[in-house]
């Protein structure tokens, strides 16, 4: 694969994905708004971490920063690291090798998310192609093996239909074959299944499951669902107004949350950890990203709100193995040696 | 796909049909009776009712219709009143002249215009993009009558560098494919081909840069593809509208080219209506508006066809 050839090292015992105080800012003559601030993180092979919070908060431009993927309008500070190679430094050439290869993303609307005037096999073999160099022959047998490997019945028809032919379900999982044509090593979905019926939802989530487990891949999925992240995600992080509020392990964040805006979407949305309880929204809306309070952006809402977070902003601190908050309730950053998140000690 | 072709074929016979009965009755609507067109003011009437009967006028009009339409499947049009020549061997020269500087048209707006549009699509918001929409607007504004007067006064008559009018040299009214010939091409080509191409500028800008906003743009990005093969995908889906677009500029070149082939006396249909009109030679008007009616159908269902090539979710319908 072409990104195997990358000039930059490659040390093994870097973590697969790292990024360090990311911020996106997008700039306009009339404004400019920064809609991701000082995201940390990093994920290890294998790794599924999951990505939540309210629409508007800033999930979507993380993930496609990671290939950057936004118009030009955005600008980028801090660092990416894919498998050591730095993304935000890369020539588009360069960049363009590392897309579909080392990493891919599925996008929320199959329907729109596919070209309506080539086929199905078209778009994949295209994509092999791309990056495998290998015959068109060779390319369209590629393509048919993912077909069948993402289970979509009578592949080698499927293969010359076109996306409107198909139904949403189908079309979702031609994406899914679409983004592993090339082995990637990440894998990015965001909302995967949003755009899909009830019951299919299931089924391409259990799909992408077993996928992500069979290949090994390191994957970041956002979702709205809970219940989705408890059944993929290793690590899931809260995002609100474009920062990371709680970050962790599922099993701590989702039982015992050490934000109020992670307690508040536990409350507001159906998931199978307090199945039968009363769904509370929280209440307010979500703020104006470019007129957020002078402190915790989540402070105007805030059921705990108090004088101390109008200060400022609150770091993320340290709340047990591994998990973080962004919230001076019950955290230790008023004592001495307050924890300063750090992207290697949250593995 | 073949299916929709045939079914697509079977359409154009009930429009065929009806494009003949207009033509048909072309004659009856104009004002006057028809035969008063060949006769003096103060013909007697015996020799009225006879021209009446030569022409077939005595009879009821269905009757009328279906022999004249049994002629014109023969390729039979009738006789021009004003040279007593067969309306075929007048209009066929003229249509073939007006298709082939339209052809030549159409290829130059075609190239201009996808260049420019394509561009400005891809630039949308700056200052290139901006100056070519000025530019386009300002050619869709212009009278293509005044634009040949001013090529003739500029080229030909100032610089003295392209021949004014005609088809050829010494008055020749059929097509040859030299370089002499070429030069008659050039300004009345100019001159019909920068409206269509300010028009399809117009319409690949917008259409290029509505498909470069659909998410699958995005997709293609993400999967690794280079702005080359970008580019070839934003073709694609912008083929039918393009097809829509020269279909829709072909047929408006071959009929409405009256007044351009007038300014530079190219022997065309446009020219060739001109002078029946003028001389009310309804036969020539009518055998003249049936081919190029036939054409415009035929332009239609080409461009249909094509476009489904381009994309299938057309094919449906
Ligand atoms: N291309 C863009 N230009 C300007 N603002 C954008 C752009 N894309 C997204 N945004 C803004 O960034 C914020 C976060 O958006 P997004 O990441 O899509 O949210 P989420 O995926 O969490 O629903 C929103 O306020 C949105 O309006
Ligand atoms: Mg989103």
């Amino acid at each position: 694969m072409t990104h195997e050839n990358a000039p930059l090292p490659v040390e093994s015992a870097a973590p697969l994905v790292s990024v360090e105080n990311l911020s996106v800012t997008f700039r306009s003559p009339d404004k400019t708004v920064t809609v991701v601030n000082d995201v940390s993180f990093t994920l290890r092979e294998g790794e599924a971490l999951c990505l939540l919070g309210e629409s508007g908060s800033g999930k979507t431009v993380t993930m496609r920063s990671l290939m950057r993927l936004l118009p030009p309008t955005a600008h980028y500070t801090g660092r990416i690291r894919l498998r050591g190679i730095d993304v935000l430094a890369l020539k588009a050439g360069q960049l363009s090798g590392i897309r579909g290869s080392l990493v891919s993303m599925i996008f929320q609307e199959p329907m729109t998310a596919l070209d309506p005037v080539f086929t199905i096999g078209q778009q994949i073999a295209e994509t092999v192609r791309r990056h495998d160099g290998v015959s068109h022959a060779a390319a369209r047998t590629r393509a048919l093996d993912l077909l069948e490997l993402v289970q979509i019945p009578s592949a080698r028809r499927r293969l010359d239909a076109y996306p409107f032919e198909l139904s949403g379900g189908l079309r979702q999982r031609a994406m899914i074959a679409l983004a592993l044509s090339c082995r990637p090593r990440i894998l990015l979905a965001d909302e995967p299944t949003t755009a899909l019926d009830a019951t299919v939802q299931i089924q391409v989530l259990l799909l992408l499951r077993s996928l992500q487990r069979e290949l090994g891949m390191s994957t970041i999925f956002v979702t709205h669902d809970l219940g989705v992240a408890c059944e993929v995600a290793d690590r899931v992080a809260i995002m609100y107004a474009g920062r990371f509020v709680e970050h962790g392990a599922v099993d701590d964040v989702l039982t015992h949350a050490a934000h109020p805006y992670t307690e508040g979407l536990l409350h507001s949305t159906v998931h199978a950890e307090r199945q039968g309880g009363r769904l509370e929204p929280i209440a307010g809306s979500p703020p104006d990203l470019a007129a957020l309070p002078p402190g915790c952006s989540f402070e105007p809402r805030c059921v705990f709100a108090r004088a101390a977070c109008r200060a400022g902003m609150p770091p993320l601190s340290e709340r047990g193995a591994g998990q973080l908050a962004r919230c001076i309730r019950g955290s230790s950053i008023h004592e001495a040696s307050a924890p300063v998140y750090d992207a290697e000690a949250s593995l | 796909m073949i299916f929709y072709v045939i079914r697509r074929i079977l359409y154009v016979i009930p429009i065929a049909i009806g494009v003949t009965i207009v033509c048909f009755m072309l004659i009856h609507l104009a004002p006057g009776d028809p035969p008063d067109a060949v006769l003096p003011d103060n013909a007697p009437p015996e020799m009225v009712e006879e021209v009446r009967a030569a022409y077939g006028f005595d009879k009821p009009l269905p009757v009328q219709y279906a022999y004249w339409l049994s002629r014109v499947v023969t390729g039979d049009f009738g006789r021009s009143i004003m040279t007593q020549r067969s309306v075929a061997s007048e209009v066929f020269p003229a249509v073939l002249n007006s298709l082939t500087i339209a052809a030549a048209a159409i290829v130059l707006a075609l190239f201009v215009g996808v260049l420019f549009g394509a561009l400005s699509g891809y630039r949308s918001g700056t200052l290139t993009d901006r100056a070519i929409t000025f530019v386009a607007t300002t050619g869709i504004s212009v009278p293509h009558y005044w634009l040949a007067m001013v090529l003739i006064i500029v080229f030909a008559v100032n610089m003295r560098i392209l021949p004014a009018t005609g088809m050829g040299p010494g008055g020749s009214s059929g097509f040859a494919f030299n370089l002499e010939n070429l030069r008659y091409m050039v300004l009345p080509a100019i001159a019909l081909a920068v409206g269509p191409a300010a028009i399809i500028a117009r319409s690949v800008r917008g259409t290029v840069s509505e498909i470069r906003k659909q998410d699958f743009i995005q997709t293609l990005y993400a999967k690794g593809l280079g702005p080359t093969r970008v580019f070839l995908h934003v073709a694609k889906n912008a083929a039918p509208t393009l097809l829509a677009i020269i279909g829709l500029q072909t047929a408006h070149l071959l009929g409405g080219s009256i007044l351009v082939e007038t300014v530079f006396s190219w022997p065309g249909a446009g020219f060739l209506l001109h002078s029946a009109i003028f001389s009310r030679d309804l036969p020539i008007l009518q055998g003249a508006v049936l081919v190029l009616a036939m054409f415009f159908v035929a332009t239609n269902l080409v461009v249909d066809v094509l476009q489904t090539f381009f994309d299938p979710r057309l094919r449906r319908g």
